[in-house]
């Protein structure tokens, strides 16, 4: 890392917030390690992705307004530890808000300045080792929005590869979707678990005793899974286990 | 065998319980994926064609009405008729009366998804017509009394052991599951109906408007047999299935075979311009039918790219819902991505509101799509457009109200993670989970339910703030 001073505005997500702070903490204990001015802004709630993946259109919009508005008021990158999040402000709030010329200008400085975690540890810290060390045989499933939607693929990888005393081993089928979608995982629950325990069949195959993601939401689908089959695989947020040094 | 009275979810449960559909499915599905993207490598610049074709469709659709207009002068231009049909009903009486007015008594038909669109087959048997279908998937399904459950492999839900018992059931040939075999029992079955039909029809996977050739690609030869040996060839296609020229058609070319089995082409690739004319070979009458029911009016919409479409087939391969539950439970003609996006748009009426919904946006089918047709967001779109229309379910757009109403204010929002911790605290009895309201039990089916956390992040950050006040 250069000399320059690194300022960050953490966008933490409502699934962080209230199902998994400890992912929210490690980032910014992480960031903060690596010499960045992390700033949390103060009355963040949710992306509105939930409402947009439901079709309910005008609560997202509503809530896009709101968290825009927000996010809009430093100019500092936004990092958000959650590859969906990530992808719903950087593409999905433009088509969203489409049509709101007022937020047209906000949209896109909001949209241009958000990352990901790994994807700014990488693109703008461009750090690959964050000196972090653990004795973990660590596994890493790809969520969709970060693959697919950021085009983040071998970004977490790296920082995983470089963890000193950790094993990085493959997962079967890893790009394929744990099953969890938000409401699709309630409202197709049959489907969606299916999709889940081909997902920790691969894990339990993988000889991991961690699986690591970038995603709260998938986290807490397949940590459920784990959880209901009785296994001891641990279930981590990239930052958790960067923030490891025993 | 699924019933259309089933609800979708039932059709799901069914398809989940299904062992030997789950065997057929893992076996074809993984093969197909996996030979696409060596397919896929074996161009010089795959994302390039891809592009490239993506350009050629679009371009194609913003002057459908143009194209055409010249595809049918040129299809008339060299001897072929083309019929318009506005609808399913339309195209079968066009087809029907053709059929009667030349005293057909029987059709061969090669593979064409818009004839199960337009149910062809049973209007043209109640109207007394003998149809064998002559692709061996479909061959297979004619005999089990079945519809195709795939676009490009209608038989791939059932595994070759269950075709072989099929086959010796409905023909009284000795049972095996070895699939040279069984073709050849097929092979020679077929062989007398294409001499004997007088009509032949088929489906076209392009129709050129610069030449109105029209291209047809097959790996088993029964499309040359069929539009050549009878008498009369009847093509079907939907009017989207255009392409301007020649060199276009060769670019589609490049990636259809390639994403749909991962073939460079197809085995055989009929190129076919107009009915004979002089020349020993060939049908003495040419039709063209082309079908709108429901295309046209998508042009301009939110979902008009799904006409892009040159039904290969990759989507249903790389998705994970389809790779679960096969083309039959979605209850319509086309499955998979592209068959919930097409079959709610095509048909407004029908109850298909809840295909949209059957996707956990995972994007699969975009990344394999060879035009790149972006799926998830169309799947988006109708979701959006069930709730707009109040078809969808109340207690998830009251939901979503008053999750928004509490996300654009802090203080209420944190309220609400407060009021459902100690809510959730109510169903939980020493970590146990006693019982839950609707719809949460289909969760809790196969996981855990999540419980908030004990200090939330926000709960976190503002003790930090505090305890930064305080040093």
């Amino acid at each position: 890392m250069s000399q320059t001073t690194y300022s960050a505005q953490l966008f933490a997500t409502c699934l962080v917030d209230a199902i998994r702070p400890a992912a929210g903490l490690a980032t910014l204990r992480l960031l903060e390690r690596l010499g960045v001015k992390v700033i949390v802004p103060s009355g963040q709630t949710c992306c509105g992705q939930p409402a947009f993946n439901s079709g309910c259109l005008a609560d997202a919009r509503a809530m896009a307004r709101y968290t825009v508005d927000l996010l809009e008021k430093s100019p500092a990158p936004i990092v958000v530890p959650s590859g969906s999040c990530g992808d719903m402000i950087v593409h999905r709030y433009r088509e969203l808000l489409a049509d709101e010329l007022a937020y047209a200008s906000k949209v896109e400085r909001v949209a241009a300045r958000t990352y990901e975690l790994s994807q700014y540890l990488s693109d703008v810290l461009k750090v690959q080792d964050v000196g972090a060390r653990c004795r973990r045989t660590i596994t890493y499933h790809p969520s969709c929005h970060l693959l697919r939607g950021l085009g983040v693929r071998s970004a977490p990888s790296k920082l995983l590869d470089s963890i000193t005393d950790a094993r990085c081993v493959g997962l079967s089928g890893a790009e394929d979707c744990c099953g969890f979608g938000g409401t699709f995982a309630v409202k197709m629950g049959e489907l969606s678990s299916g999709m889940l325990d081909r997902k920790l069949d691969a894990i339990v195959e993988s000889g991991a005793d961690t699986v690591v993601a970038c995603d709260a939401g998938c986290l807490m689908h397949i940590e459920s899974g784990l959880k209901r089959r009785g296994s001891n695989v641990a279930v981590r947020h990239l930052a958790e286990v960067l923030v490891e040094s025993e | 065998m699924n019933s259309p009275s089933m609800s979708f979810q039932q059709r799901v449960s069914h398809a989940l319980a299904d062992g030997q559909l789950r065997i057929a499915l893992d076996r074809t599905t993984e093969r197909f994926t996996s030979k696409r993207v060596a397919g896929l490598a074996s161009l010089p610049d795959a994302d390039a064609v891809r592009d490239y074709a993506r350009s050629i469709r679009l371009h194609t659709l913003s002057k459908l009405d143009d194209y055409l207009e010249q595809f049918e002068a040129n299809v008339t231009s060299v001897g072929g008729q083309v019929h318009w049909a506005s609808d399913a009903q339309e195209a079968n009486e066009i087809v029907l009366d053709l059929a009667r007015s030349r005293s057909v008594k029987r059709v061969v038909k090669s593979k064409s998804m818009v004839s199960e669109e337009t149910e062809l087959n049973q209007a043209l048997i109640s109207g007394g017509l003998d149809v064998v279908e002559s692709d061996l998937g479909e061959y297979i399904i004619q005999l089990a009394g079945e519809t195709p459950s795939h676009i490009i492999a209608p038989a791939v839900h059932k595994t070759r052991e269950q075709v072989g018992q099929l086959l010796a059931d409905k023909l009284g040939v000795p049972m095996t599951d070895d699939p040279v075999e069984m073709t050849a029992t097929a092979r020679s079955a077929l062989r007398d109906v294409f001499l004997q039909s007088e009509m032949g029809i088929s489906g076209v996977n392009f129709g050129v408007a610069s030449t109105g050739s029209l291209a047809i690609v097959t790996n088993e030869g029964n499309a040359s047999l069929t539009v050549t040996a009878p008498r009369i060839h009847v093509a079907m296609m939907g009017i989207e299935r255009i392409v301007p020229t020649l060199d276009d058609l060769a670019v589609m070319l490049l990636v259809l075979a390639r994403s749909a089995t991962g073939q460079k082409l197809t085995v055989y690739t009929d190129l076919l311009t107009g009915p004979r004319r002089g020349d020993p070979d060939g049908p003495e009458e040419l039709h063209v039918v082309l079908l709108d029911n429901g295309r046209s009016r998508l042009i301009g919409t939110e979902v008009s790219e799904v006409l892009a479409c040159i039904r290969c087939g990759a989507c249903l391969n790389a998705c994970p819902v389809y790779q679960q539950i096969g083309g039959h439970a979605y209850g319509s003609v086309y499955s998979g991505p592209i068959g919930a996006v097409l079959t709610p748009s095509l048909d407004r009426e029908g109850p298909w509101h809840v295909l949209p919904e059957a996707s956990s946006l995972c994007g699969a089918c975009r990344e394999v799509c060879p035009v790149r047709i972006d799926i998830p967001r169309m799947l988006l779109a109708l979701r959006a457009e069930t709730v707009h229309s109040g078809k969808g379910n109340r207690w998830v757009r009251v939901g979503f109200w008053l999750y928004r109403i509490a996300a654009t204010k802090p203080w209420l929002f944190r309220c609400g993670v407060s009021v459902v911790r100690q809510l959730t605290k109510m169903f939980f009895v020493n970590g146990w989970l006693l019982r839950l309201p609707s719809p949460l039990p289909s969760w809790t089916r196969s996981r855990e339910f999540p419980v908030i956390a004990s200090r939330t992040f926000s709960e976190e950050m503002r003790d930090r703030e505090k305890g930064s006040g305080d040093e």
